[in-house]
């Protein structure tokens, strides 16, 4: 084992092979029909840090490596690390075409410390902040290296994310009108099933923009928004007004994830990654359920039965979802199994996803208030863990110990989830 | 193939990894196809095959991952689309990297190994043929400083190749020599787009195309996809008769600054090839697009006189963007597969003068 183990280490760093993971790889390894398996021997992993930058409409005063290093250097401080302590970058953004820089990680490898180290560039739509996060954990997990940096970004402000989004493919539907376009048939759709009232959206809206103005590096913070000025605000995509929107913003998240001994020897708080998901489904096909995809339930599923969760709104204290219009958070908790299907919208409108409320979403405003397009999912894993780490400062739920962190995109196709806990198991 | 007979492996010794590639299937390397740039067109053929192959039902596959690039295919999420080849519902447990899809086989592997699933497969495709590759290239360097000269890929390489010949590292010959290998051993690979006897001076009698670099030098512009297959231990011996085991897998990223390296090496490639133990290989599969860059990475990777070198023709033969480094690995694999090899090597590179490089050491046992 030792000798197999020796080979697989990287990045200059000596890795230790734990007893407990021999013992585990000569159990049991039964393959399932669905290429699954029981026998895990996966290795604990855990968040040691989390960063992010001041977001933006416009950050003109940093390049994009820039953007991303004020995160990194963030995230490092907060770890109590250095660049020389980590072993492999993973790097993830939404697609190049909304900056005009092809694989810009290349280009990022010196201002990311990546220089003579492994580096990956994932890229999952809009969920990719997301799966950056349960790369890096699943590098750790998978023992391959000790410490490892995921880093998510977009600086929408460098190029068009409209004409980026509104090319004309053959044989696919040309989205036209951008996200909201898109998403807003089945967000009308969802109050068609679910009779929610037409109020519950712009209470999505006050809450989340009021959470931003008590988290510091929020684009938009406005702690006077009101039911009523959320309402007269302009309707941009019925039933989606503008104050229901998600802004477009420059920014970037970085986190540091660690193996056991990483965690055991970190001198603060760290996240315990309990369990990661990711499924992915097309993005049309006949009985295809826009409102609530299967693939988003299917990946909530292997979320709560990896983490050993059977209740997840008596588990989960707190969950930051990927809710780029306001609707889509009673839309989620019904995905994710927090709520009765047709019922998520009664846990908006009875605050319970407020600070204090039984489900806390997004204290930290969320993408309503932030929305670097690609690292708006890391900013969630990365709030989830800021949660449990007690770090959360003004937006900070007391008593947090279990939390979600949540991404999707694509045409509500692609999701990626991890349970991050103050404790290993 | 469910139930074929295999024979167990030897547990005396060394312990050899425990995942394995078990089956390989590439498209045809060809200048041009009429297909979408998602590439559907291209995978359901090469899906079809391998899963024949190895006797695996899409429903088996525990993961799926892929590479490719939405500047080459010109669009904003171009894999999304791809998704469609694999008949992804009920919903799939996926991901994706904007890179080679060796890169992908190694997000593939990683997750073999945490124990979440026991079968993976991970495929790149890329239509070159879309866009200008040369400029479409250009795109990936520093956008402030490099991109707005456009320095184009070809241009790039040639200024690596000056320096080596400058230095007497490497002559005009050897490199046409390497060409020559290149298009004889492709003879024996039916996907292969470039292939044929020719000589070094017959080679050298041609023009150049960025000088020193000829036309020879640099790999085709080429539309393709690739896709392998990795299944953990027990389920690897089950599905294949002869598992290629990964013995190493690494992979290693140099500056971006064409100032800041010697050009003449690969630092990566070496860090890479040392980890992953290249050294004593029978044959290796390098993804080289320029022929400069094949002598770069013999040195790097310290293959000696005794290794094989691209059997399939290599990235010279037929060179799909974000396909051709998975396909090299493929390529290995399937040498050690058939019995023509006992340890094989598999090589892809990535960004501008071998910036980025992957290593993956396959073995019998």
């Amino acid at each position: 084992m030792a000798a197999e183990m020796s080979g697989a280490t990287s990045g200059g760093m000596p890795e230790e092979v734990s007893g407990t993971r021999s013992a585990l790889r000569s159990g049991s390894r039964s393959g399932s029909r669905s290429g699954s398996r029981s026998g895990s021997r996966k290795q604990r992993a855990a968040v040691l840090g989390t960063g992010q930058t001041r977001h933006r409409s416009k950050r003109p005063d940093v390049s994009i490596a820039g953007l991303c290093r004020e995160a990194v250097d963030c995230a490092l401080a907060d770890a109590g690390l250095e660049l020389a302590d980590i072993d492999a970058v993973v790097v993830g953004k939404a697609p190049d075409l909304f900056e005009g820089v092809m694989m810009p990680e290349l280009y990022l490898a010196d201002a990311l410390g990546a220089v003579g180290k492994p580096m990956l560039r994932v890229h999952t739509a809009g969920s990719v902040g997301g799966a950056t996060g349960n790369v890096a954990a699943s590098l750790v997990q998978a023992g391959r290296h000790r410490r490892v940096l995921a880093v998510a970004f977009e600086k929408q402000s460098e190029s068009n994310a409209m004409w980026a989004l509104s090319i004309m493919p053959p044989f696919a539907m040309p989205v036209l009108a951008g996200a909201g376009g898109y998403f807003a048939p089945h967000i009308r759709s969802y109050i068609r099933r679910s009779g929610a009232p037409e109020h519950v959206g712009a209470m999505v809206a006050v809450k989340d923009r009021r959470n931003g103005a008590k988290n510091p590096y929020a684009h938009l913070r406005q702690p006077d928004i009101t039911l009523e000025s959320v309402q007269a605000s302009p309707m941009l995509w019925d039933p989606v007004r503008y104050d229901e929107t998600c802004p477009s913003s420059d920014g970037a998240c970085a986190v540091v994830i660690g193996d056991q001994a990483a965690a055991e020897a970190s001198s603060g708080p760290v996240a315990w990654i309990r369990a990661t998901a990711m499924r992915t489904e097309p993005t049309m096909f006949s009985g295809k359920d826009n409102v609530s995809p299967r693939a988003g339930s299917d990946a909530a599923a292997a979320l709560w039965h990896a983490a050993g969760i059977t209740s997840p709104l008596d588990q989960i204290d707190v969950a930051e979802i990927y809710v780029p219009f306001s609707w889509f958070e009673p839309m989620w908790l019904e995905n994710l199994g927090f709520a009765p299907e047709g019922q998520g919208w009664q846990f908006t409108q009875n605050g319970e996803t407020e600070i204090g409320g039984s489900i806390p979403v997004n204290p930290s405003g969320g993408v309503l208030c932030s929305n670097p397009i690609g690292a708006s999912g890391l900013l969630r894993f990365a709030e989830s863990a800021m949660q449990v780490m007690g770090k959360a400062g003004e937006h900070q739920v007391p008593g947090a110990k279990t939390a979600l962190g949540h991404a999707y995109g694509g045409g509500s196709q692609y999701f990626s989830m991890w349970v991050v806990a103050d404790t290993p198991d | 193939m469910s139930a074929r007979a295999v024979s167990a492996r030897a547990v005396n010794g060394r312990v050899s990894s425990d995942v394995a590639v078990i089956g390989f299937a590439e498209a045809p390397c060809v200048r041009h196809t009429n297909g979408t740039t998602n590439g559907v067109e291209m995978l359901v053929p090469i899906f079809q095959q391998v899963l024949a192959e190895t006797g695996l039902d899409r429903r088996d596959i525990g993961f799926w991952c892929s590479g490719s690039s939405d500047y080459l295919a010109g669009r904003a999420f171009s894999f999304v689309s791809a998704v469609d080849a694999i008949g992804a519902f009920p919903p799939v447990m996926e991901s994706h990297v904007e890179m080679d899809g060796a890169f992908a086989l190694y997000e593939a592997w990683v997750k073999v190994l945490t124990g979440e699933v026991d079968v993976a497969l991970a495929y790149g495709f890329g239509k070159s043929s879309a866009g200008d590759l040369r400029r479409v290239l250009a795109l990936q360097l520093d956008p402030y400083t490099m991109a707005p000269l456009w320095p184009d890929s070809v241009g790039l390489a040639a200024l690596q190749a000056r320096l080596g010949l400058e230095n007497h590292i490497w002559t005009e010959r050897g490199m046409a020599e390497v060409a020559v290998r290149s298009r004889s051993a492709a003879l024996g690979n039916p996907q292969a787009q470039l292939s044929g006897e020719v000589t070094a001076d017959e080679l050298l009698a041609e023009p150049y195309l960025a000088e020193p670099l000829r036309a020879h030098d640099c790999a085709p512009v080429t539309d393709g996809a690739a896709v392998v297959v990795l299944a953990a231990a027990d389920r690897a011996r089950q599905l294949c008769e002869r598992p290629a085991w990964i013995a190493g897998f690494e992979h290693r990223i140099d500056s971006a600054e064409f100032g800041g390296r010697d050009l003449t090496t690969a630092p990566s490639a070496a860090a890479a090839g040392s980890a992953a133990g290249a050294a004593g290989v029978d044959v290796a599969e390098l993804h080289a697009p320029f022929t400069h860059q094949e002598l770069i990475l013999r040195d790097a990777l310290g293959l000696g006189e005794s290794a094989r070198i691209s059997p399939s023709g290599g990235a010279l033969a037929g060179n799909p963007m974000f396909a051709a480094g998975l396909a090299r690995i493929g390529h290995a694999a399937r040498q050690v597969m058939s019995g023509q090899a006992e340890r094989a090597l598999g090589h892809a590179t990535s960004g501008p003068a071998l910036q980025q490089n992957l290593v993956c050491v396959l073995e019998a046992q």
